[in-house]
């Protein structure tokens, strides 16, 4: 129904999903409908209670009150994250028709560190898939979903993200500030990519903009800049 | 600018802190000119409401004059504005089902954990509150910050005076509500806890969408006797039987509807409200629910039982069993305010809705620490405070 981007990869597409390392229930719903007839629940593999070996596993869902396209559009455009992922500084694209990305994470001390990725898996307007490069420092991979949600409601957002840490001090920072709450981490992230979308600011309780926390909590990208500087 | 800060249980003060400013592009900065305090305000006062912290600013019942807008504001600077105590962004499910309080993007994404293991799900933002609601600074302040002001605030006609609309933030659309989840149906007779300031306007909105009979509970002389005025007979549960006294007035049958508009601080020597302010002095967490079993046993089966009182935690020996033998229906919640604004200040044009009766004392906002005072421990002659920012401190000629 919905056609494969030309950006998807022939080489990897014998993936399944995209993801190689992890056990694949941890991404869910694929293998879940087709294991629909020997499982005896519907639940999203990522809230299985229990582990994924060395892979630390993170996923939530969230209904976005807008259409399925501009949320695509948005996230594929992966400058945007840093706008509404707090761990992010930015992503600079290497090359987009590849889908290679850089990713700037924020690590405590003002340091950030960069994680090579590349598009993996691409259905438009439905799914984008990514993966940590070889030559990457840390071991990532994840996937954001789009489905109309009933009637009125817009598009169900899904996103997961799974990570091994490996050694070297960047391993253990990014170990260390995900492993904060990692869970915690990923709805945060989307629930700041709703806000963002369906009010067009991230909200904020702060009462002026010296307040502690009132930088890191409002939404525009010149906030974000200012405290870098 | 000066504020009413929350210090600890029982401890408020006016304080000078830094102005509001505007954060995000769809704020406004509103001047107070009135505001007032709450039921709710009390359960903050003494320290039920998890979550509050000292220097928080209270108050969510208020009104002024628009001062600064964000480039997204649809608000101009001089209008006079009502601002609902909710905080709602218009965009998400829930603001487009008109469960505005249910709003899913108001309360900001780290605030929204604690509540979200608390009760399930988040709940929506709410000013000068807990931090469960946001933790926004509140109205009883000289300016409020106020977000997605192009939604909540509510632009007031000239010819209507502070006294007449501030309550549409929030007490007057409370006791409507109240009413309306009563669904009540033109031979009803209604039971309402509470005479403060919901009870009684939910004793007003239960007559004019036609109950035949309204029955107000209280202790308070003075409270009852606004009640009877407003056209209701009434029961002082120190004098009688509350549930034998419901079910003779009825005939047997028992009250169509039952309205609890006394929430998580129940009065009274009941044995199990005395084990509740027990393990409330402890800190455990319980709800005094007293009122609210009360009325359940009272509600006659098939009838229904509607919540504006606040509760914040759990409570002991509920009686599930009635409620589901007798097959109650249940309703509740922070009121969507704005879902009544517009009728309501329709009413309030007409006439055919006076909200000032309420009123017993007005206070400068100096004076809002002994405002809470009284308003806590005198409740039967302070009914209602209204604090002015502007009023001049000797002008407190109602504290004589
Ligand atoms: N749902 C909402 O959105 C919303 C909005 C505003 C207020 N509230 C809540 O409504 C409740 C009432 O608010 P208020 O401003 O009228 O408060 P209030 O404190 O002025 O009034 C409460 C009244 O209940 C009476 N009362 C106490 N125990 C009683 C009992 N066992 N039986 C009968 N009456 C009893 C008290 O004497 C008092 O007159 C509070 O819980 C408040 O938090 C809810
Ligand atoms: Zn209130
Ligand atoms: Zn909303």
């Amino acid at each position: 129904m919905h056609r494969q981007s030309r950006r998807s990869w022939p080489k990897l597409a014998a993936l399944g999903i995209g993801l190689v390392a992890i056990p694949a229930v941890a991404f869910g719903v694929a293998s879940s409908r087709r294991r629909a007839d020997i499982r005896s629940d519907n639940a999203p593999g990522f809230t299985a209670r229990r582990s994924f070996g060395s892979f630390d596993v993170v996923g939530r869902s969230v209904t976005i009150r807008k259409p399925r396209d501009e949320l695509f559009r948005f996230w594929r455009d992966f400058s945007n994250l840093p706008e509404f992922m707090e761990n992010l500084d930015k992503v600079v694209p290497d090359d987009t028709e590849s889908g290679r990305n850089t990713w700037f994470i924020r690590a405590p001390a003002g340091k950030t560190f960069a994680v090579e990725t590349r598009v993996v898996r691409e259905i438009d307007n439905e799914l984008i898939a990514w993966r940590s490069t070889p030559e990457s420092e840390i071991e990532t991979e994840g996937r954001v979903t789009f489905e109309d949600a009933p009637g009125e409601r817009g598009t169900r957002v899904g996103l997961i993200i799974a990570y091994k840490p490996v050694g070297g001090v960047a391993g253990k920072m990014l170990a260390k500030l995900l492993r904060r709450s990692p869970e915690l981490q990923a709805r945060h992230d989307l629930k700041r990519f709703k806000m963002l979308l369906e009010t067009g600011e991230i909200s904020t309780s702060a009462r002026c903009r010296t307040d502690h926390g009132a930088t890191q909590q409002a939404s525009s990208h010149t906030d974000r800049n200012e405290e870098q500087a | 600018m000066r504020a009413l800060t929350w210090q600890g249980t029982q401890d408020v003060q006016v304080d000078t802190v830094a102005d509001p400013e505007i954060i995000n592009p769809r704020d406004a900065i509103i001047k107070v000119t009135s505001t007032a305090i709450c039921g709710s305000d009390l359960h903050l006062y003494d320290g039920v409401i998890p979550m509050v912290k000292p220097g928080d600013i209270l108050g969510h019942e208020f009104m002024g004059e628009v001062v600064e807008t964000g480039a997204s504001s649809t608000l101009q600077k001089g209008q006079r504005v009502v601002v609902p105590f909710t905080i709602s962004c218009g965009g998400c499910f829930h603001c487009k089902i008109s469960q505005f309080s249910a709003c899913e993007n108001s309360n900001p994404v780290e605030k929204q954990d604690a509540s979200e293991m608390l009760y399930g799900h988040p709940m929506g933002g709410i000013f000068g509150y807990s931090h469960l609601t946001g933790g926004y600074s509140g109205g009883q302040a000289e300016y409020v910050r106020v977000p997605f002001s192009d939604v909540g605030p509510l632009a007031v006609p000239d010819h209507l005076d502070d006294d007449q609309v501030l309550f549409l933030s929030d007490i007057l659309p409370t006791g409507w509500m109240a009413a309306e989840n009563a669904e009540i149906q033109p031979d009803d007779t209604v039971a309402v806890w509470g005479c403060g300031p919901v009870g009684l306007f939910a004793v007003q909105s239960a007559l004019a969408m036609g109950a035949a009979r309204v029955i107000a509970i209280d202790h308070y002389p003075h409270r009852l006797a606004l009640a009877r005025m407003l056209g209701a007979e009434t029961v002082d549960f120190r004098h009688s039987n509350v549930r034998e006294a419901l079910l003779e007035m009825s005939g047997g049958i028992g009250v169509d509807a039952v309205i609890d508009a006394v929430g998580m601080e129940a009065h009274g020597f009941a044995i199990d409200n005395m084990i509740d302010v027990a393990k409330q002095k402890v800190g455990v967490g319980a709800d005094r629910a007293s009122a609210l079993k009360q009325a359940i046993l009272a509600v006659r089966p098939g009838g229904r039982v509607s919540i504006p009182g606040v509760y914040g935690g759990m409570t002991d020996k509920f009686p599930l069993g009635a409620l589901m033998e007798k097959g109650l229906q249940i309703r509740t919640g922070q009121t969507h305010v704005q879902r009544y604004l517009h009728d309501l200040l329709a009413k309030i044009e007409e006439g055919a809705i006076d909200t000032t009766f309420l009123i017993s004392h007005r206070l400068p906002l100096e004076e809002a620490a002994y405002g809470y005072k009284s308003f806590k421990e005198e409740q039967n002659n302070w009914i209602k405070v209204v604090l002015k920012p502007g009023m001049d401190a000797s002008g407190a000629a109602s504290r004589a």
